[in-house]
């Protein structure tokens, strides 16, 4: 048996499972009085898996987003566009792994695709420092923009990093400085700009490329302005209240969309995205699709302009008389 | 004694009074001095206050609230305060540690500011601009809806009144307790300096200390031009962060003005009693460019 990657609040119900492997791999012919036993597991293992997937809080949703088995960038490039020419480099230090840059066709609709890229596994994760870019990876981010706007392809980005990579060469190369122009060279394409959250959305380092016209989620992404752990360990001095405070934080596709900040959620299978990766390959095609119809032949400066009132209106004021 | 009084009393014991002579009319209280956190040595507070509260021994540049600031830069009675009473609200109820409207209401008493960055109209070398400044002490001026809003307010009205438009950056990043509504703020306001730029107004950000996260990352440079006090720290990760990550300790100097002068990130690292000179010299380059000096 290979070994599972296990998330905190499954353990019970994987024991359970494990529990009746080994009972029915036992001689039932041989021990009649077990078979009774072995139906009464399974029976609470049915039990024990609708409740533990059908009431997840927010901390239970960002372990399925950072499942090592979840569907990445390079899975969805794959499995929901055609016609993939990847594009590399930012022509001015070199190519970020971490940031995936395409050209592709969805549903008909030829577009540039943006995503952050983790790995499968750890020799991936490495070269693509687990999906975390250095500023050079936005700037790439930044040509593909650009190209898009110049030759009127629409931007699908697809929002999966822990974050901007905090280390000294990335400060070096002025991280800060390539978030805050990819912000704004963004804000103002005059293309339409279609963002789907398909994993982690790590502050600076996911709003980079991570917004647009049309905000999707899956039900099981977050997107936060802090991890969980780091807020914690600011906050209350104890990373171990991240379960907490990723309440706290409202940092899920549901209460992005009670914010208005997310406009659609796509559902996930039970248990997550990596169960039944098809499935969730065929609703972000079908989502990413039709808002790409919506957006089509929309008048640029229109598009400019009902995207700065967009962001314009987030954010919660009183106006006192000071 | 309560810790608090404790405290009180320890705050007290850092100010040694002599009776010193002053001229009538100082508002400087008489022999107040304070240590220099650089080198360490005394420094009157008449002196600080002479020196723009920089150290008269090795140069060290304290920090300045953002009135300070504004009065540095700004001509005399020039300027004139917008959106003073925008403030946050607590939009998800946030509790860690404590409330998050207990921390509001603190830094609102600690500072006598609403929100952590002020802006108003005012000229700089007879400049018409919009002047504004963070206040690290409220809430380290993180960035929430209401930071935002008055940053993006400052930028539409530059727009409208054809003004250029100079801030002083100081912040610890995007304020955590409004989460995602915070995290927002970086897209919206670095979407108004676009719209600014567009119309080919200037933008001069003056980075202090400290400039961090969210609030560098967005607005505070991508201004036309950059410049930062001798000594700050700016950056995007905390390095506390960054060591935590690499797991190697940072060469001195890392983040410093004098480090991204060096890399490439600003334009010129100006000293506090030349900043004042040096804006209003830019102005005269991109607000007047067309125009025979």
């Amino acid at each position: 048996m290979t070994r599972r990657y296990v998330m905190e609040f499954e353990r019970p119900l994987v024991e359970l499972e494990a529990k009746l492997e080994e009972l029915q791999r036992l001689d039932l012919t041989a021990n009649p009085e077990l078979v009774a036993e072995v139906a009464t597991v399974a029976e609470e293992i049915e039990a024990l898996r609708e409740s533990t997937y059908a009431d997840l809080s927010a901390w239970d949703r960002v372990q399925i987003s950072r499942h090592p088995d979840r569907p990445k960038a390079q899975d969805y490039l794959a499995a929901v566009f055609t016609d993939v020419v990847e594009l590399h480099g930012d022509r001015a230090y070199g190519d970020d792994e971490a940031i995936v840059a395409a050209l592709a066709t969805v549903d008909g609709h030829r577009v540039a695709v943006l995503g952050h890229r983790k790995g499968k596994n750890t020799r991936e994760n490495i070269a693509r420092n687990f999906g975390m870019p250095h500023p050079e990876g936005f700037r790439k981010a930044m040509r593909i923009m650009r190209l898009a706007n110049k030759f009127g392809l629409p931007l699908v980005t697809l929002i999966d990093t822990p974050g901007a990579f905090p280390g000294i060469e990335a400060e070096e190369r002025g991280q800060a400085w390539a978030i805050a122009e990819s912000l704004a060279l963004l804000s103002g394409l005059r293309v339409p700009v279609v963002a789907v959250g398909i994993g982690e959305g790590g502050s600076g380092g996911a709003l980079a490329i991570g917004f647009g016209d049309r905000l999707i989620m899956l039900e099981n992404a977050y997107y936060s302005v802090i991890s969980p752990e780091a807020c914690a360990s600011i906050l209350h001095k104890d990373a171990g209240k991240a379960s907490e405070v990723a309440t706290c934080l409202a940092m899920t596709a549901a209460d992005l969309a009670g914010l208005g900040i997310v406009d659609e959620i796509i559902s996930e299978p039970s248990g997550g995205a990596h169960r039944q990766p098809e499935e969730v390959f065929g609703a972000v095609r079908e989502r990413v699709s039709s808002a790409l119809t919506a957006l089509a032949g929309a008048d640029p400066n229109e598009l400019v302009r009902s995207r700065y009132e967009r962001l314009r209106s987030i954010g919660v004021i009183e106006e006192g008389s000071g | 004694m309560s810790i608090s009084d404790w405290f009180k009393a320890r705050e007290a014991r850092r100010y040694t009074t002599i009776n010193g002579e002053r001229a009538a009319g100082s508002e400087v209280p008489d022999g107040v001095w304070s240590t220099c956190s650089a080198c360490k040595r005394i420094v009157y507070e008449g002196q600080l206050v002479e020196y723009l509260r920089v150290c008269p021994h090795c140069g060290h540049h304290f920090d300045l609230n953002a009135f300070e600031r504004i009065g540095l830069l700004a001509d005399p009675e020039s300027f004139d305060e917008f959106d003073a009473g925008v403030g946050s609200t607590d939009p998800l109820g946030f509790v860690a540690a404590k409330p998050y409207t207990e921390s509001l209401e603190s830094a609102r008493e600690r500072s006598g500011l609403t929100e952590g960055v002020v802006v108003g109209r005012a000229t700089v070398g007879g400049h018409p601009v919009v002047l504004g400044a963070m206040d690290f002490r409220f809430i380290g001026a993180s960035m929430g809806s209401a930071v935002g809003e008055k940053i993006a307010r400052a930028f539409e009205l530059a727009l409208d009144e054809r003004r250029a438009v100079v801030l002083c950056t100081a912040s610890g990043g995007a304020r955590m307790q409004e989460g995602m509504l915070s995290l927002m703020q970086m897209a919206k306001t670095s979407a108004t300096v676009r719209r600014l730029a567009e119309a080919r107004l200037p933008y001069i950000s003056v980075l202090t200390n400290p400039t961090m996260g969210g609030v560098t990352a967005s607005f505070a440079v991508v201004a036309d031009v950059v410049l930062a006090e001798p000594g700050a720290l700016v950056g995007f990760a905390g390095p506390r962060v960054i060591e935590q990550t690499i797991k190697q300790h940072l060469p001195k100097g890392f983040q410093s003005s004098e480090f991204l002068l060096e890399h490439g990130m600003v334009d010129e690292v100006v000293p506090r009693g030349q900043l004042t000179a040096r804006v209003t010299t830019l102005l005269d380059y991109l607000a007047r460019g067309g125009e025979r000096a």
